[in-house]
């Protein structure tokens, strides 16, 4: 019996500006399960940070609605945290790993002993648990975004969102930082939406992979990546299924790219 | 041989240490010491009135300063200093918190801002002085009038350029608002209220000494405009050295205050040029 978590319909967002309004999003709509680890892929520029900001509470849709465990979604939910692409902007450089990890559960937990313990296991689980007592900006960019990693995990969120974490960073650290997520999902349990543009990724990650069309955005195609649980960048990576999986969603972009896709009529209003 | 190879390991970086201290403070004094050399030398063969060699200012130095004109007039000018220097970053902060925060209250106060700061505060002293008397209260309002604002619209102008990216992650996170005011917003300002602060406290300084020569009856600059009409130049001179002193003095309290508030920010920095 599935677990409906986060349910998101006819989302759609304009922005207006001087020059006239832009149709960001045009109408998506899909459901997450709670448990699950869905990953969410589009052309550049389709809207993948709005469809984000929307979801998490940050920005208002124009029109359309998220509902978050049965309510909606109208500011960031406390069972929601986020992952930003920018770790060095969303760390703040005057606390420690620490403190960084922390100050989200000051309001939430009032007892400190409750608190150093969530950090402490939050920071092992992403495995820094020996540089608490460091800054941010002394760490390279692929443990400043394990901190950051670590701070949403020790928040203990119902939903964990990324949007495009692992973009700025390179390519070893890339494949280290992706089996820190199958790992929090497997381990933990938790129910991650990631969105990336990379398709790789998000088949080797996800167990399914929503595909978005270009802009004005709506969902193309939902994947069901039907891989092993247990996953591994050399034999996952190698097997004929992860493979076609790959081909299969790069032709779903490339047609997104080319708008060939034709979207489905809009539903009533 | 564990507590000999230790001593010996140690010995080498404290020498290098001092050679380190010595050469700085070499740096340092060099100059000063030459120039003054050059002066003594200059005035023993020229001997003007008003330039008297520093041998002398020196003495004066001693005689007007150390005793009890340091209670009467050093103390009372420091006083005023601190009070005036700490209510302007006070105020400023305060103030330009708030301004930062709400945009129309800033649209709004900006023309006025731009007016009250472009006004010269020596000028409000006869105001003030009508207004006040000749008060401790009247000399530190003048010194509030002009090192304020540097504080406070660095302050306003550091609390706006917030960074996007760490305010989402703040509303995201649903931090309160006094977690955000303690965590975010003070903090990613703190390097612009600093150098706000910087300047604040040479003006500060500035206005402490000029509010002093009016309608004054002790302070560091009374004594300097007293012992000039009174054609005291080696004493007078003093006093300036002694002025000199303090603003010295204040740049290294400051900077040692600043090194450890913006501690991250230093480091930052560096890890950016690397």
């Amino acid at each position: 019996m599935p677990d409906n978590l986060l349910t998101v319909t006819g989302l759609r967002k304009v922005y207006d500006s001087s020059t006239g309004s832009v149709e960001a999003i045009g109408d998506i709509t899909f459901r997450m399960d709670a448990g699950e680890l869905v990953c969410i892929v589009g052309p550049s520029g389709c809207g993948k940070t709005t469809l984000l900001k929307c979801i998490s509470g940050l920005l208002k849709p124009t029109s359309g609605s998220v509902e978050l465990r049965g309510r909606p979604v109208t500011s960031p939910p406390p069972n929601m945290a986020l992952v930003f692409q920018e770790y060095g902007r969303s760390l703040y450089p005057w606390l420690t790993v620490r403190g960084n990890v922390e100050l989200p559960l000051k309001h939430k937990y009032p007892s400190r002993s409750e608190r150093g313990r969530l950090v402490e296991d939050a920071l092992r689980a992403v495995g820094l648990d020996h540089a608490a007592a460091s800054y941010p900006w002394q760490l390279s960019g692929g443990m400043q975004q394990r901190v950051a990693i670590a701070r949403a995990v020790a928040y203990q969120p119902e939903v964990l969102i990324m949007d495009e974490p692992f973009a700025a960073v390179d390519a070893q650290t890339r494949a280290d930082l992706e089996d820190l997520v199958r790992a929090l999902h497997r381990e933990r349990g938790m129910s991650i939406l990631f969105v990336t543009h990379d398709i790789d990724e998000s088949v080797y990650l996800g167990e399914r992979v929503v595909v978005l069309s270009k802009s004005p955005t709506w969902v193309q195609e939902d994947v069901h990546v039907d891989l092993p649980d247990d996953r591994d960048q050399i034999t996952t990576r190698a097997l004929p299924r992860f493979t076609a999986l790959r081909t299969h969603v790069y032709e779903q972009i490339q047609r997104a790219k080319r708008g060939e896709a034709v979207r489905p009529p809009a539903p009533v209003a | 041989m564990t507590t000999s190879s230790g001593a010996v390991a140690r010995s080498r970086p404290r020498h290098r240490t001092w050679q380190r201290l010595v050469g700085g403070a070499g740096f340092a004094l060099g100059l000063p010491v030459v120039l003054l050399l050059v002066w003594g030398i200059w005035a023993s063969f020229a001997v003007s009135p008003f330039f008297p060699s520093p041998l002398v200012i020196g003495d004066a130095f001693v005689s007007t300063w150390v005793g009890p004109s340091f209670l009467q007039d050093v103390l009372p000018s420091l006083a005023r200093l601190a009070v005036g220097a700490a209510l302007s970053i006070l105020l400023g902060v305060v103030l330009g918190t708030v301004i930062g925060l709400v945009r129309w209250l800033g649209d709004l106060l900006e023309p006025l801002l731009e007016f009250l700061r472009a006004i010269p505060p020596p000028v409000l002293i006869p105001i003030v002085a009508v207004l006040l008397g000749p008060t401790d209260a009247m000399k530190i309002t003048v010194i509030v009038a002009g090192s304020l604002w540097p504080v406070l619209l660095n302050t306003i102008d550091g609390v706006r350029a917030t960074d996007a990216v760490m305010t989402e992650t703040a509303r995201s996170f649903s931090l309160t608002r006094t977690e955000r005011l303690r965590y975010l917003v003070l903090p990613a300002a703190s390097p612009r209220i600093m150098t706000g602060v910087r300047q604040a406290l040479s003006i500060a300084l500035i206005l402490m000494v000029i509010s002093e020569m009016f309608f004054s009856s002790s302070g560091l600059g009374y004594r300097i405009v007293y012992f000039q009409r009174n054609y005291l130049i080696d004493q007078m001179w003093g006093g300036i050295v002694l002025l000199g002193l303090i603003g010295v003095l204040l740049a290294v309290v400051f900077s040692l205050v600043e090194r450890r508030v913006l501690r991250w920010y230093h480091g930052t920095k560096e890890v950016a040029r690397a």
